[in-house]
């Protein structure tokens, strides 16, 4: 049986790796007496698959992975056990059972929300918000994406699928999917670019909301509907 | 929500940023206005290897359980956040509370390799402690010391306030009260001091002088205050089942060195290895009981997590208990896949089957410590392995599917010959060819692979090499030559590897493992020249060191390279580990006769020991 789980990150624990919240599952799932299912195979690993890995320093309320079980109680009780064995800054959700034949947590991934907030060091010039209208209403915004296997040109505006100005922050929700993955961080060093505007170190403090998977229907729907 | 010391920017900014957060699971939170003592521990190394010790986390679990002590913890910040710290003037933390360590009351500083020295002058001038323990003031912290280093405590004698002589467990809390009770009265730090050397097991360095002959050898120890003790006799834990031991061990966001449960399943050694420190520290032997262990081991896993559980002791076969111990762990840990592992255990039959059950055969590899190449020299090493079950060992690892073998050597120890030395590539081959003559043609998958390690003898204080001359940085690197050239004239030599350590780093071990009071203002300087993480190869300054001895006029080889008397006084003869000085010396005789002491079952062989009343000098003998 397979289990999906949400949770959030935020707090110290931002500046823990993707991989490190992954051990740091392992042996939570351990530690709450849940009835994970192994691999076969001379060295046995637990069943588990994390839906989009979140950068050092960011925080979320919109982290996803599945398991795996041999047995399981229910909904509920899982979620208060995971829930006993969380520090500071990780907190389970929600949990859910998945249907027979459902897509696993990561090739489900096709975008994330974002929020970003602006650190002091970074001079905002006055009408930045208007500018950022603009930006977002160019028909193309064709831009060069550095990949594992070098550069490509693209064409970011069809990566966005949502940009506005919410307050002081910016809210976002752009293509996550594996391979296409737009970091929230491209998209704003772009319109500075464009604007012409210096960004000092780490301007951005960025918070993903949600994670969305494409329903057949062709609408965006978090992980967990 | 905790708020950290350190700015995003700079966590951002520096490797590994999780090291300094805290938080981790099973991190003791409390609150600081409702103790009394705060303690910050600290292991003078990076986060990864400070974690991975044992004995800070029963300390640290301990000083946890008392209700009006907080104690945190705090590592070596990493080269790149150190250089920050400095540039930015922000001091240093401990990582629970996040505040300065120059709020604590206590600093306490385990000990454990000489070659962290510069790194506990690091702790204290980012804390901004003063490095000198007569500089400090009423609002600094007290620095204390301990561990296996704290044996000869004098090249760093300047830098403590007080030392800790041996086990942890016992006398903390005599120590604390002390604390606690001088701060009520307003007493400040010099009368704290002169009570806490009244408690058994503590070492006030301030308070004693130390007179030398012409020739640099010690003349005799001055105390310079009334009623203070003229040896120190270490502590000891008497009962080591019914004691502290943690059972929710603090699990590490990043991967450590140890990532995994360490179940302690003895302390001390019967073997008597006379090269061998711990062996002659820790004694005498004393066991766990298997029923202590076993729940240990259940609830340790159950609060961490872990995926791995490992029996730790400096000779696990000699465990009586070990059968009952393993059956156990091997039922229980099956179902969630917990692999155990077993350093230092012998390897026969019974080890090989135990491994075959709860390790991967294909990836771990067989490690033996025969230490010495020859049966000559592991004679006067006293090392009761033979050739005969090192061959035997490896042929039954090789019929059970292992075909990677680790052997352990050292070079350069006392009464060392070439012939010595051949005898570790003759053996490596013997054991090749062990290999070949077992497994048949078509059932090998690929070469047998033997690595062939040596590390350079560094003699220790409390060891019966204590008298012993060390090589010169020359004498070791012709010696690691030398092996080189005979491993790779052996008939089987393409599939024997061989690697050997640093020879420079050894020697300044050496120095400070014998060292005397005079080699604080080295250790300083060489700090103030930049000297830091000397433990890590890339970032050890010979030439620094080097010029730090030589504006200091002081000569290093007067303490490694020198023979010494056996009438002579060692600077850490005022310390009493349990073992007497005329035992050791006895040793060293039967040493150079190359003959063999039976181990501490076998028969007493009258160390001095005897008068704990505890562990194996209390059990029945064979005769």
């Amino acid at each position: 049986m397979k289990v999906r789980v949400k949770f959030s990150k935020y707090g110290p624990v931002k500046f823990v790796g993707h991989l490190d919240i992954m051990h740091y599952f392992q042996k939570a799932v351990r530690r709450a007496g849940i009835d994970i299912a192994y691999s076969e195979g001379f060295s046995p690993h637990q069943i588990m698959s994390f839906a989009s890995p979140l950068s050092v320093g960011h925080t979320s309320e919109g982290e996803y992975f599945d398991m795996e079980v041999r047995s399981f109680t229910d909904e509920e009780d899982m979620l208060k056990k995971l829930g006993q064995v969380m520090v500071e800054g990780i907190d389970v959700l929600q949990v859910r059972i998945l249907d027979k034949g459902e897509g696993n947590a990561m090739a489900s991934v096709a975008a994330a929300a974002y929020l970003v907030a602006f650190s002091d060091k970074l001079s905002l010039p006055a009408n930045w918000d208007k500018e950022l209208i603009s930006f977002y209403q160019q028909t193309h915004i064709e831009v060069v994406k550095k990949t594992k296997k070098g550069q490509k040109e693209i064409d970011l505006k069809e990566s966005i699928y949502q940009l506005e100005v919410r307050g002081d922050t910016v809210y976002m929700l752009v293509d996550a999917g594996s391979g296409s993955n737009i970091k929230p961080e491209f998209v704003m060093e772009t319109f500075f670019g464009q604007l012409g505007v210096m960004l000092p170190e780490y301007p951005f403090r960025i918070h993903r909301i949600e994670t969305y998977k494409r329903r057949e229907d062709g609408q965006l729907v978090p992980l967990i509907a | 929500m905790r708020k950290l010391a350190l700015s995003d920017e700079i966590l951002m900014k520096v490797e590994k940023p999780a090291r300094y957060i805290g938080g981790e699971v099973n991190a003791v939170m409390k609150q600081k206005e409702q103790v009394q003592v705060r303690f910050a521990m600290c292991f003078p190394d990076v986060y990864e290897i400070g974690m991975s010790h044992l004995g800070i986390q029963i300390l640290y679990d301990m000083l946890n359980q008392f209700e009006d002590v907080w104690c945190e913890r705090v590592y070596s910040p990493w080269v790149d956040l150190d250089q920050v710290m400095r540039k930015e003037n922000i001091p240093l933390f401990a990582l629970e509370s996040q505040d300065p360590i120059k709020e604590f009351d206590f600093l306490g500083i385990t000990i454990q390799y000489e070659m962290c020295y510069t790194n506990i002058l690091q702790v204290l001038d980012l804390s901004r402690i003063p490095l000198l323990s007569k500089e400090r003031g009423e609002d600094d912290p007290i620095v204390i010391g301990g561990g296996p280093c704290t044996y000869n405590p004098e090249p760093i004698s300047d830098f403590f306030d007080l030392f800790y002589i041996g086990e942890g467990e016992t006398r903390y809390r005599s120590l604390l009260d002390l604390y606690k009770e001088c701060k009520a009265q307003g007493l400040g730090r010099k009368e704290f001091l002169k009570k806490a050397a009244d408690i058994p097991g503590m070492y006030v360095p301030s308070f004693y002088d130390v007179a030398y002959h012409a020739d640099g050898t010690i003349k005799q120890r001055i105390p310079l205050e009334e009623g203070i003790p003229e040896t120190i006799a270490k502590e000891l834990v008497e009962d080591v089942t019914d004691t502290y031991y943690p059972h929710k061990p603090v699990v590490p966001f990043i991967k450590v060195t140890q990532d995994r449960v360490v179940l302690e399943i003895q302390r001390g050694c019967i073997r008597g290895c006379r090269f061998c420190q711990a062996g002659q520290l820790y004694r005498p032997v004393r066991e766990r009981d298997a029923k202590m262990l076993k729940s240990c081991a259940v609830e340790m896993l159950k609060n961490t997590g872990h995926e791995e559980i490992s029996l730790s002791s400096l000779s696990s076969s000699d465990y009586s208990q070990l059968p009952e111990l393993l059956d156990f762990l091997i039922e229980n840990c099956g179902r969630d896949k917990v692999n155990i592992s077993l350093p230092s255990l012998r390897i026969d039959a019974f080890s090989l089957d135990v491994m075959n059950k709860v390790q991967d055969v294909k990836k771990s590899s067989l490690t033996f410590a025969p230490e010495a190449g020859s049966q000559r020299l592991r004679n006067v090493i006293n090392k009761g392995l033979t050739e005969e079950v090192i061959l035997e060992g490896a042929r039954l690892a090789f019929e059970g599917g292992w075909k990677r073998v680790k052997l352990y050597f050292m070079l350069g120890l006392p009464m060392e010959t070439k012939e010595d030395i051949e005898g570790i590539g003759d053996l490596c081959n013997k054991i090749a060819a062990v290999f070949y003559e077992t497994v048949p043609k078509e059932k090998r998958t690929g070469r047998v692979q033997i690595v062939a390690s040596t590390s350079f003898f560094v003699p220790k204080p409390f060891t019966p090499f204590q008298w012993a001359p060390q090589c010169t940085k020359e004498e070791f690197l012709d010696k690691a030559y030398f092996t080189r050239t005979n491993i790779s004239s052996q008939l089987n030599q393409k599939s024997i590897k061989y690697n050997w350590h640093e020879a420079d780093i050894s020697v300044l071990e050496g120095v400070f493992a014998r060292g005397d009071r005079r080699l604080n203002q080295v250790i300083l300087k060489a700090y103030e020249m930049g000297c830091m993480y000397d433990a890590w190869s890339e970032y050890y300054k010979n030439d620094l060191w080097l010029s730090a001895f030589e504006q200091c006029g002081v000569d290093p080889a007067f303490y490694s390279a020198r023979e010494r008397g056996e009438d002579e006084i060692f600077p850490w003869d005022f310390l009493d580990c349990g073992v007497t000085k005329e035992f050791l010396l006895r040793e060293w005789h039967h040493a150079k006769e190359e003959a063999v002491t039976p181990n501490c079952r076998k028969q007493c062989n009258h160390c001095g020991a005897a008068r704990f009343k505890t562990g194996v000098c209390m059990e029945k003998r064979e005769r």
